[in-house]
């Protein structure tokens, strides 16, 4: 019993009898800190824990087939076509909607954040309808569009349209009015204020306006696909619910998932080119 | 080499009666100011007695509620420093510089360069303004002020953020920089040494009054701490607390 507890003196007093494995230990901590792959890691964790607990039985198939099966399924969709023709259809969807509902949102957050009338005018109106949550809108949306494409387009831009709008607004208030009237004491047109001083000001905020618009995007395209569709990545995962194809059901949410990495990405990148001059996303940080 | 006439590029500015009232505060109630054509002239006074306000209308930003201003003939456009640089944080160093050329300067990086190096800088054209030291960066508002060649230069504190050294290294360049180009300066400062220093005429202003106005023919460069420049120091400090309001002990 007594050599089971805990003596923190004889630990420590270990611990510096080997110098040589706490330097090496030192080292590792680097190196996991600085790599590429870490993180990486977890997610590979994950997927090994996952292959290994499918094969030995302990995940029933039915609920949560291996990865390998996964892949085995995605393999077959390509071949046959059917997934390349379903990720295009809501790639398609997902950026019409996100096209349609951010350029409304860029341009009324730009005009609201410009001018006060346009502001009086809009934006009270604005801030009740930001209050209905879009999906509570599927059952008049089918009412009206059926599950035609504009139904889940008109629920994409919905959802993107308040974030983009309230980041794009809010970004051009809160350019420093220092640098305004810095601007007009040197002479700058309006036009030549807007685009040196007042748009550049609000890109910071619009980029998060947009990547919080993607992540709602994606949620709106995979409901109403699921609800109401008769093709892309969401109809494919309905379809296969109803033939119990367990692996194609989680082939589709990974999709998903990659689908919206892939766009988070993309904006990260624009984002660091675009804000390089700004001490957080300079180079050298992440 | 200089096209400029020294006696002549500067402008001068009259101001009679000028009164500025915001709501019911009268920030400056019937100022009376001549400034010569190249003059070098200090704003002093206390916090809130108005004497940022008389710059901004001298300079154009506000207008006065009374009484007339009247400019030199020919171009009479302010140049503005503040105390903080307010630089454009996403235009490179050269950008900034070229705002200062105006809507119709356009692009000139000739100059800009010039102006660039005026302060010592050239080898951070394209650096970020983020990347400066707040020294660095006033010298780029410098250069921006200047690129223009303007008859006139107004100074709201443009050093008054700055550490004590800087400052001083500051104080050389705006001296310097003001004997090479003679245009007409006008700074506010509330560092009675700093405007004895720079300065050929000290104004104090006191509850939006001329209190004050003497000056100071004291031959340059000046150095800090000479016991002229102390003498004259004490002068205006007692003058300027001895106007303060009476405090309860």
């Amino acid at each position: 019993m007594s050599d089971a507890v805990f003596n923190p003196g004889e630990e420590s007093s270990r611990l510096a009898a080997l110098p040589l494995s706490l330097l090496n230990r030192d080292a590792l901590a680097a190196r996991v800190r600085q790599s590429r792959l870490t993180p990486w890691l977890l997610p590979c964790l994950l997927l090994a824990a996952w292959q290994i607990g499918a094969q030995t039985g302990l995940i029933s198939d039915d609920i949560l087939p291996a990865p390998v099966d996964v892949a085995f399924s995605a393999w077959r969709l390509t071949l046959s076509g059917a997934l390349g023709h379903n990720i295009a259809i809501s790639f398609r969807r997902a950026m019409s909607g996100f096209a349609i509902g951010g350029g409304i949102a860029f341009a009324l957050g730009l005009s609201n954040g410009v001018s006060r009338i346009s502001e009086r005018l809009t934006d009270t109106t604005l801030q009740m309808v930001r209050n209905i949550p879009n999906l509570s809108l599927i059952p008049l949306v089918i009412l009206w569009f059926g599950i035609e494409e504009q139904a889940k387009l008109f629920l994409t831009a919905f959802g993107v349209f308040f974030p983009v709008y309230i980041n794009t607004f809010h970004g051009v208030r809160a350019v420093d009015a220092q640098l305004i009237e810095m601007g007009r004491s040197y002479g700058m047109t309006r036009w030549t204020l807007f685009r040196r001083v007042v748009l550049p000001g609000a890109l910071p905020s619009i980029f998060v306006g947009i990547r919080y618009a993607l992540g709602i995007m994606w949620l709106t395209l995979i409901v109403s696909e699921s609800i109401a569709a008769d093709a892309g990545i969401g109809h494919m995962a309905m379809q296969a619910r109803e033939f119990m194809q367990t692996d194609v059901v989680v082939l589709a949410i990974l999709i998903y998932a990659a689908l919206g990495k892939i766009a988070d990405s993309l904006v990260r990148l624009l984002e660091r080119r675009a804000l390089a001059w700004h001490p957080s996303f300079g180079k050298g940080r992440r | 080499m200089n096209a400029i006439n020294p006696a002549t590029h500067g402008i001068g500015m009259s101001v009679r009666g000028l009164r500025k009232r915001f709501g019911a505060l009268d920030v400056l109630r019937g100022i009376d100011l001549d400034v010569a054509a190249g003059e070098f002239v200090a704003i002093i006074g206390r916090s809130g007695c108005g004497k940022s306000t008389l710059l901004r209308i001298l300079a154009g930003l506000d207008q006065a509620s009374e009484g007339t201003l009247r400019l030199g003939a020919g171009d009479s456009r302010a140049r503005l420093m503040f105390q903080e640089p307010r630089l454009l944080p996403w235009a490179h160093v050269i950008d900034n510089v070229e705002i200062g050329l105006g809507a119709d300067g356009g692009k000139d990086h000739v100059r800009a360069v010039a102006a660039l190096r005026a302060v010592g800088l050239t080898d951070k054209a394209k650096a970020w303004p983020g990347t400066l030291s707040g020294g660095q960066k006033q010298r780029v508002a410098l250069a921006r002020a200047l690129v223009s060649r303007p008859r006139f230069l107004a100074l709201d504190e443009p050093l008054g953020a700055l550490d004590a050294l800087t400052r001083i290294e500051m104080q050389g360049l705006l001296e310097q920089v003001w004997q090479e180009q003679r245009f007409t300066a006008v700074l506010v400062t509330h560092d009675v040494s700093e405007a004895l220093l720079l300065a050929d005429r000290v104004v104090m202003i006191e509850s939006g009054e001329v209190a004050m106005d003497i000056p100071i023919s004291l031959p340059r460069p000046r150095r800090h701490g000479s016991a002229e420049l102390g003498a004259l120091e004490d002068v205006i400090l007692d003058r300027l607390l001895g106007s303060a309001p009476a405090r309860s002990v």
